[in-house]
């Protein structure tokens, strides 16, 4: 599979190979992808069912105490870790990371493809763990100790192990994936591609991939240390505990112990979901305002601060743990500054769109989205981060709504916006518009309607994981008629991914043919001598950059973009 | 231009429904007053804030829609611009910090004269403990929990004995006197939110954590468990009733001390092993799982349970007796009943106290099975 | 000015000669040794905090461990003579090198073993105490991460001897993860035997609270 000099390069021939066996990043990108939103579905309709029994508690029988735990944990777990991080890394920084950065491959393409299948894996392990006897974990995607692993909680034997074994596994491909990004990023630049001419879709996952390489380790040991307190009895966690009027052998140990690994990891986590959103969000709103994007250097800069306070802020998520409380000064202090960066990317973006000439396509709706969605989600960190305020709201659905604004919704738009976005360049064919506008509304509306009444459940004290709220006296009966209008809400919201798995389908084969550069876009990707793009990228000679990513609506110029590759006038004399 | 129209109804029915909603925190009930106002203040700035970029954006979207002919701006970057919203961002940024971290060094600062009131949790309740008259609470540990000591105190630590014991999810406490909440846990992690009090923190199994408010308000306050703590963990209730501090001490010292619990005699039949059976119950925490007025916790109700007909998960049945009560509790996961969870726990509990239980929960369930029995 | 460009092997060539000196190959090595000093960083903040809490019982470190700690400083030796082989094109030192460090690497592997073995028999069980589970833990996971090296290693032996001078970077990686190797087990050998819980309050006490 090596190319040698003059003879062109020779695709792998055979279907397995092509399909199943490859080492394109490409195959492997699209390979990512359709496992992590088929697993993303099993999340999808565990939510579903989730807000089944807190709409209509006790209509439905399957739906007891202990599944409902289960489902919550598998639920978050799974929206986390194996749709959102698998599909920014391995999906959207498989693919566009070579093409954006001008290089014929991953520089380890072999390493890549262990990735995937390393990856799916892990994706087996986890799927195993709905079937062993007691089902999978319903500790809580934080599987915090002692809980996850005493009796009294789901899936605390079988589940629970099966659930720290997938998850060492997955940050084994991470880790493969990763390596291969970063380094790829780092050495394989096309001639001209400096630092500050990536794209910032390159430069959000590579932020992102450097931080999932420093935050999965803590999350490794904490899997690592459970595991042994689980099996072999060791003390890393567990302290001396009454388990249901059971002594247990443990001594010692101590829960706060794994939270703060557990969340050194856990916040970072946030940021390598967050980061690629921000960087591919960029690069929509700015192609489709045919305008460049608004102070790219303070937008890199604020990737990088992010990226750098975002490992300094972890304990915020353990304001009321019993952790010393003077560590709160610091941890709200931080968290409050992370505000900054993150709130400089916000005006950028809608500065972008200020004299700009905007293209409302369904990826632009989606990104115009996740501006809106992304900052409401932000702001309401702030009440979680500034640590007074954060105790009466901290676990109530004051913090569901906000994470799943600031870190499941918003990211996920961004999904949608990208996979609309560069549908065509996989594919060679455009996804469908009415479906996609479709999509959209009710996407976007939907999740509106669900998680900002949300916030007011969480201000009343609603306190998230309760599997039922009857004879609660604080809480007031019409809370349980917004609980059922959110269910309603979201059952349509999750009804309607469908149309955009049949556009995904349908469109491969039957969409409106795309040509190499459907949006008028000036970075790399678009600018392959093949659509779909072929083993190799570029043909005989891979392009030459010559500026930064977003000429757009250049004074003077032809056309209102001008692709990077694109030689100046008066040095083309080589050529 | 739909995008832009939906942004601004988002503004106004989030505006709207903000003013309107029925849903907001209830009435405050402690001295943590300062907390609502960072609160009100962090809603005011983040508000604005919300509202302004999304009417800014609704502009934008059909101010600079795609128009054929025209070009959007070349311009890559305003320092100038960046600059005064960096600074403006960090001026709101501080307006917010700064009341919160204001409230929050008062309020890891428990007075020293408070009153001090121990929680302890397990799956899935709580009991409660004051000091006693001599103003110190006795030591206490994981290994001294056995049935007749719930709590885990010292046996041997004098500053214990005169400790006032709550058993139940009931406690009270006096008006206007500072509280500092000791908590500790026997199991896993738990967290003791009263929501009109707005301060709460986590029980961590292995060490004592503590927090401290004033109750300003008398009345009854739900207690909720809001650290996920097993399948139970929304059953995890208890009370705070705040009253004067006449009612308070009333209320005190008609609860036990730790030596009376300690030196009760073993009850030998009837009535008495009935009541012991009803303490070794609450004791053991059988309550966290099993009601007795009929509701359906985790288990069973024992309402009504001794003499019906239980059916198994495999589709067998059997007649509740006291031989089936006693073979189910030495080994309750031998046969699980339909539709409940296999997690009940083993309890080392002696013969004679496997007796009063058994009689306790006959003392339930007869008046119910003997119907069922002449229906049959 | 473009011109077409051989498209690198799997773990070698850049994409672009003119870019940069450095092979993708040391990028990535640098990469995942940055990786893995985070986890054992992470293992020995963990470490240190969990040695503060009350049951904490330091265990003897057997004799063992002196001798697997030379082993590993020869093997780690024996690379860099592969390696400085690689630089003066003396090919017969370079497998020779190899040879003796992957011998002697194994050989570390086994010693570690023994220690284990010897602490099991002083009844030093992985569960009987928190800094037992620590030290079976730390030499498991390095212990593993030189079983790594040693399949690395193998894949070099054999594409030396099909590509010759062509595997001569992929030396020098082994060479220098080896060394990392080392140096990692040198701080967490010397964590073991000199941080004590005192120590460790002064550094990062009260997180726990």
């Amino acid at each position: 599979m090596a190319y040698s000099h003059g003879d062109g390069h020779h695709p792998p021939q055979s279907f397995w190979t092509r399909y199943v066996w490859s080492q394109d990043h490409k195959v492997i990108a699209v390979q990512y992808t359709i496992t992590a939103i088929l697993i993303g579905l099993v999340g999808l309709v565990l939510s579903n069912l989730m807000r089944l029994q807190l709409g209509f508690p006790g209509r439905f029988a399957f739906i007891d105490a202990q599944h409902y735990y289960q489902f919550v944990t598998m639920h978050g777990m799974i929206m986390v870790i194996y749709l959102l991080t698998a599909l920014f890394l391995g999906g959207f920084g498989n693919y566009l990371i070579p093409l954006m950065v001008g290089a014929r491959d991953m520089v380890f393409p072999f390493l890549n493809m262990l990735s995937y299948w390393v990856y799916l894996v892990a994706v087996l392990v986890l799927v195993a763990s709905f079937f062993v006897p007691g089902g999978p974990t319903g500790a809580g995607w934080t599987l915090y100790p002692p809980q996850a692993i005493l009796p009294g909680t789901p899936g605390d034997g079988a589940g629970i192990i099966l659930m720290l074994v997938s998850l060492l596994i997955f940050i084994v491909a991470a880790t493969m994936g990763g390596l291969n990004y970063v380094t790829t990023v780092l050495q394989a630049r096309t001639e001209g591609m400096t630092m500050f001419r990536l794209p910032l879709s390159v430069w959000g996952i590579f932020m992102a991939t450097i931080l999932a390489l420093l935050a999965f380790p803590a999350l490794f040991v904490s899997a690592v240390m459970m595991l042994l307190d689980k099996t072999l009895g060791t003390s890393f966690f567990m302290p001396a505990v009454i388990s249901l009027g059971q002594t247990l052998g443990y001594k010692g140990g101590s829960p706060l112990l794994f939270q703060h690994l557990f969340w050194f990891f856990g916040h970072p986590e946030v940021y390598i979901v967050a980061l690629p959103a921000f960087g591919i969000v960029s690069d929509l709103i700015s192609t489709h305002a045919r305008k460049n994007i608004f102070g790219y250097r303070m937008m890199v800069w604020a990737i990088i601060a992010i990226g750098v306070l975002s490992v300094v802020v972890w304990a915020h998520h353990m304001f009321v743990s019993g952790m010393n409380p003077y560590f709160g000064f610091f941890f709200a202090t931080t968290t409050l500054i992370i505000a900054i960066p993150t709130a400089l990317k916000v005006y950028n973006w809608v500065l972008t769109l200020w004299r700009g000439n905007i293209h409302l396509t369904v990826p632009m709706l989606f990104a115009i989205a996740f501006v809106s969605m992304f900052t409401i989600g932000g702001l309401t960190g702030l009440f979680l981060g500034n640590v007074s305020v954060d105790i009466p709201l901290s676990n109530t659905y004051f913090v569901v709504a906000h994470f799943h604004m600031v870190m499941g919704v918003a990211p996920i738009l961004v999904v949608f916006g990208g996979l609309y976005h560069w549908f065509p360049k996989v594919t060679g064919r455009m996804l469908n518009d009415t479906l996609g506008k479709l999509h959209f509304w009710i996407t976007f509306v939907g999740t509106y309607l669900i998680y900002f009444p949300m916030h007011y459940l969480g201000f009343l004290g609603m306190p998230r994981r309760y599997y039922a709220y009857d004879n609660y006296q604080f809480i007031p009966p019409s809370a349980q008629q917004l609980n059922v209008f959110i269910t309603v809400v979201a059952l349509i919201v999750g009804v309607a991914q469908l149309l955009f798995l049949f556009n995904l389908a349908w469109s491969a084969f039957k969409g409106r043919l795309a040509g190499p550069n459907p949006w008028g876009a000036t970075t790399l990707e678009w600018q392959t001598p093949d659509t779909p793009p072929t083993h190799g990228n570029w043909g005989e000679a891979q392009p030459v950059v010559y500026r930064w990513a977003y000429e757009y609506s250049v004074p003077g110029a032809t056309e209102d973009f001008v692709p990077q590759n694109l030689m100046p006038e008066g040095e083309g004399e080589g050529e | 231009m739909a995008l832009a129209i939906a942004l601004v109804i988002i503004v106004v029915a989030a505006v709207l429904f903000h003013v309107l909603s029925p849903w907001w925190m209830t009435p405050l009930a402690s001295n943590w007053g300062q907390i609502d106002t960072t609160l009100s203040i962090t809603i005011v700035i983040t508000g604005l804030v919300f509202v302004v970029i999304n009417l800014f954006i609704a502009y934008a979207v059909v101010r600079y829609r795609r128009r054929v002919g025209r070009r959007a701006d070349y311009q890559p970057e305003n320092k100038k611009l960046e600059g005064w919203l960096m600074g403006l961002t960090t001026v709101g940024i501080v307006a917010m910090l700064a009341p919160g971290l204001l409230v929050y060094a008062k309020l890891i600062n428990p007075p020293e004269d408070a009153l001090v009131l121990e929680v302890v949790g397990q799956q899935w309740q709580w009991s409660f403990r004051f000091a006693g008259r001599d103003g110190q609470l006795g030591s206490s540990g994981i290994d001294f929990i056995n049935a007749d000591n719930p709590l885990g105190l010292n046996p041997t630590d004098t500053r214990g004995q005169d400790d006032v014991l709550v058993q139940g999810n009931e406690v009270h406490l006096p008006l206007g006197r500072p509280v500092k909440v000791l908590l500790r846990s026997k199991d896993v992690l738990h967290d003791f939110y009263v929501q009109p009090f707005r301060a709460r923190m986590n029980l961590v199994p292995g060490m004592v954590t503590h927090f401290w408010f004033t109750p300003t308000k008398t009345g009854r306050y739900e207690i909720l468990c809001a650290q996920l703590c097993g399948v139970g963990h929304y059953n995890m209730r208890g009370m705070v009733v705040v009253e004067d501090e006449a009612a308070f001490q009333k209320w005190l010292n008609s609860q036990p001390t730790f030596r009376e619990t300690m030196t009760k005699t073993a009850a030998t039949g009837g009535e008495a092993l009935v009541k012991q059976g009803a303490t070794l119950a609450q004791s053991q925490g059988c309550f966290a799982c099993h009601s007795v007025d009929g509701s359906t916790r985790v288990g069973p109700s024992w309402k009504g349970l001794y003499g019906k007909t239980e059916t198994f998960a495999d589709g067998t049945t059997a007649q509740v007796d006291d031989a089936y009560l006693h073979q189910f509790i030495r080994n309750p996961t031998a046969r699980v009943p339909k539709g409940y969870p296999p997690i009940m726990p083993k309890f080392d509990l002696s013969d004679q106290q496997l007796a009063a239980l058994v009689a306790y929960i006959e003392s339930l369930g007869q008046g119910k099975g003997k119907d069922a029995v002449a229906q049959q | 000015m473009a011109m077409p460009l051989p498209l690198g092997r799997h773990e070698g060539g850049s994409t672009h000669p003119g870019r940069s000196a450095t092979s993708p190959g040391k990028t990535g090595l640098w990469v995942f040794m940055a990786v893995v000093t985070m986890l054992f960083a992470l293992l020995l903040f963990a470490y240190m905090m969990r040695m503060q809490l009350y049951d904490w019982h330091p265990l003897p470190l057997p004799w063992q461990l002196w001798l697997s700690t030379t082993l590993l400083a020869a093997s780690s030796l024996a690379l860099l003579v592969a390696r400085l082989g690689v630089w003066r094109g003396r090919w017969g030192e370079v497998r020779v090198g190899m040879a003796v460090g992957g011998g002697f690497a194994i050989a570390f592997v086994a010693c570690q073993g023994w220690a284990w073995q010897q602490l099991l028999e002083w009844d030093y069980g992985v569960a009987g105490n928190p800094a037992n589970s620590f030290f079976y833990l730390f030499t498991a996971l390095h212990g593993l991460h030189v079983l790594g090296g040693l399949i690395a290693l193998g894949l070099t032996a054999r594409r030396l001897r099909r590509e010759g001078p062509a595997a001569g970077i992929a030396v020098q990686l082994c060479a220098r993860y080896w060394h990392f190797l080392l140096a990692v087990w040198l701080v967490l050998f010397g964590t073991l035997g000199t941080l004590t819980p005192a120590l460790a309050r002064s550094i990062c006490g009260g997180l726990l609270g």
